[in-house]
C-alpha cells in the first residue's frame, strides 16, 4: 500500500485560546517580560536533535541561565514546544495533539531541518514523513542545522523571547557583532 | 450592643496573615534555592541573567503562572477539580500558627501544637487523592493511587519516631519541647535520639513527596503525577504547598530534634531559621544526589526497616526511662 504519496495530510492544530481575562498594557507588557523569562519547554524529543537539545540543558550550555532550564513532562504546564527532529506520519497526530494540550500562551521552535521541511527526507515518493511542522502546528521560530548545535538553539530560545517582548535582552555573539 | 472583638481572634487572624506572608516568601527563597543548588551540584551556574545571580527568577516564574490560562480537563467535576489545590494549601497555612520561632514569637501556645501539625499535614493526602480521582486521566489517578499508598505507610515510622520525644519530655507543646533542650548542641535531642532523628527526617521526605520519594510525581513513569491536568495557579499552588509542607517538616524537626530556637550564646529566631534551613538545604542536596527509588523498595524501605527500628527505638527509649 506504501508505493505511492496517499495523500495523507492532517489538520491543521486549533489554535484558539483563552482571551487573557485583564488586557491592560502595562500589566500585559510586564507579563510579557515574566513569559519570556520563564519559558518552561515541553520535555518531548522526537529524533537525534533532541540530543542536542539536551545538550543545551546540561552544564556547558546551561539554559537555565536564562530560566529555561524546567523541562516539564506535562503539556500542560508547559509553555514552549521544541520540535526536535523529523516528525513521522504516524506521530503528526500526537505532535496537534500535545500542541493542543498545551494552555495559552504558548510557542513553538522548530529545531532542525526535519522539523523546518522535511530535511533530507524530501524525495519524490516519499510517504513516511511530514514535511515541514508548520504545516500542522504554527511555528513561532526556526532554528536551522542538521543538527542544529545547542547555542544556535539557544539563540532561537532569544529570538522567541525577542518575539514575545519585542526586545532583544541578550548581546550578541562576537562573530555576529563584526559582520 | 457590639461586643469587644475578642483578643485571641485578633492575634489569630494577625497570624494567619503573617504565616500566608511567611509561606509565600518561603516559596520564593525556595524555588530559587532549589534551582541554584541544582545548579551547583550539575556544575552550572543555575538561573543567572534574570536579575543579578537570576534573583529575579522565581518572580518572572509566579507572574507567569498567574497569566497562564486556566484549564479544566473535559469531564472533571470542575467544583472538586479546583478545590484540591484549595485543600492542599490551606491546612499548611493553619500549621504555622503553633510553631514557636522564638522565645517570644508564637502565634498560638497550644498543648496539643504537635498532635495538631501531624493531623493537619495528613489532609495533605486527602487533596492528593482529590486531584488525581477528579482529573479524568489515568496517569493523575495512579499517582494518587500511589501518593496515598505511600503516606499512609510512612505516618506509622513518622509517629513512631516522635514518640520517644514526647515521653522524654512529657508534654505535646512545642514550646516545652523546645525549651526542654539546652543551648548546646550536645543538650539537643538529636544526640540522645539520634536513630529517631534519621527515621523522621526519611519518613518527612516520603511525606512531602520529595526525590528520592517522589513517586507520586514521578516525571519517567507517570507524566506529572497527581498533577498532570493542572495548569497555571492550579499547579502553583501545588507546587507551592509541596514547599510549605517541606518548611513545616523542617521546623518540627528542627524543634524536636535540634532544640528549636535555642541555641548558644543568644536564644532566639535566628537559630530557628538558621536550622530549618540546613535541614531544607540536606532536603535539596538529597533530592539532587539521590535516584529515585521503585515503589516495592519504598514500601520495603517502610514495613522491613524504619517501622521495626522505630519500635525498638522507642522500647529502648521507655526501658531507659523506666530505669
Amino acid at each position: 500500500m506504501a508505493q505511492e504519496n496517499q495523500g495523507l495530510t492532517f489538520p491543521f492544530a486549533d489554535t484558539t485560546t483563552d482571551e487573557p481575562i485583564v488586557d491592560i498594557a502595562p500589566v500585559r507588557k510586564i507579563l510579557d517580560i515574566c513569559r519570556a523569562m520563564s519559558l518552561w519547554p515541553m520535555t518531548f524529543g522526537l529524533a537525534c536533535c533532541a540530543i542536542e537539545m539536551m545538550g543545551f540543558g546540561m552544564a556547558r550550555f546551561d539554559s537555565a541561565r536564562f530560566g529555561a532550564e524546567v523541562f516539564r513532562p506535562s503539556p500542560r504546564q508547559s509553555d514552549l514546544m521544541i520540535v526536535a527532529g523529523t516528525i513521522s506520519r504516524k506521530m503528526a497526530p500526537l505532535v496537534v495533539r500535545l500542541y493542543e494540550q498545551m494552555p495559552g500562551p504558548k510557542w513553538v521552535i522548530a529545531m532542525g531541518n526535519c522539523a523546518i521541511s522535511g530535511g533530507p527526507f524530501v524525495y519524490k515518493d516519499q510517504y513516511g514523513i511530514v514535511e515541514g511542522v508548520d504545516t500542522i502546528i504554527p511555528v513561532d521560530v526556526y532554528v536551522p542545522g542538521c543538527p542544529p548545535r545547542p547555542e544556535g538553539l539557544l539563540e532561537g530560545l532569544f529570538h522567541v523571547q525577542k518575539k514575545i517582548t519585542g526586545k532583544r535582552w541578550w548581546p550578541l555573539p562576537q562573530t555576529a557583532e563584526a559582520n | 450592643m457590639i461586643e469587644a472583638i475578642p483578643i485571641q481572634l485578633v492575634i489569630m487572624l494577625v497570624g494567619l496573615a503573617a504565616t500566608m506572608a511567611f509561606v509565600g516568601l518561603n516559596a520564593i527563597v525556595l524555588v530559587y534555592l532549589e534551582r541554584k543548588v541544582a545548579g551547583f551540584i550539575h556544575r552550572r551556574p543555575g538561573p543567572y541573567e534574570v536579575g543579578p545571580h537570576g534573583i529575579l527568577q522565581p518572580f518572572a516564574d509566579g507572574l507567569k503562572l498567574v497569566g497562564k490560562q486556566i484549564f479544566t480537563p473535559k469531564g472533571a467535576d470542575s467544583f472538586l477539580y479546583w478545590l484540591a489545590p484549595m485543600i492542599s494549601m490551606a491546612p499548611a497555612v493553619v500549621c504555622f500558627l503553633v510553631i514557636p520561632f522564638g522565645p517570644h514569637l508564637q502565634i498560638i501556645n497550644t498543648n496539643v501544637g504537635l498532635v495538631l501539625i501531624l493531623a493537619f499535614t495528613g489532609v495533605n493526602v486527602l487533596a492528593l487523592c482529590i486531584a488525581g480521582w477528579t482529573s479524568q486521566n489515568k496517569y493523575s489517578l495512579l499517582g494518587a493511587a500511589r501518593g496515598v499508598s505511600q503516606s499512609v505507610a510512612y505516618e506509622i515510622p513518622l509517629l513512631l519516631s516522635v514518640l520517644p520525644i514526647i515521653f522524654l519530655t512529657g508534654t505535646f507543646n512545642l514550646f516545652d519541647i523546645a525549651t526542654n533542650q539546652g543551648s548546646w548542641p550536645w543538650q539537643w535531642f538529636v544526640v540522645t535520639q539520634p536513630l529517631a532523628f534519621i527515621i523522621f527526617f526519611i519518613c518527612a521526605l516520603a511525606e512531602t513527596n520529595r526525590a528520592p520519594f517522589d513517586l507520586p510525581e514521578a516525571e519517567s513513569e507517570l507524566t506529572a503525577g497527581f498533577h498532570t491536568e493542572y495548569s497555571g495557579m492550579g499547579f502553583a499552588l501545588f507546587f507551592l504547598s509541596e514547599y510549605a509542607y517541606m518548611v513545616i517538616a523542617a521546623c518540627v524537626g528542627a524543634i524536636l530534634f535540634l532544640g528549636g530556637f535555642k541555641g548558644p550564646i543568644v536564644d532566639g529566631w535566628w537559630w530557628f531559621l538558621a536550622k530549618v534551613y540546613i535541614l531544607l538545604l540536606i532536603m535539596i542536596w538529597i533530592r539532587w544526589t539521590f535516584p529515585r527509588v521503585r515503589f516495592d523498595q519504598l514500601l520495603n524501605i517502610c514495613w522491613k526497616w524504619l517501622i521495626p527500628l522505630a519500635i525498638l527505638n522507642l522500647l529502648i527509649t521507655l526501658l531507659v526511662i523506666a530505669l
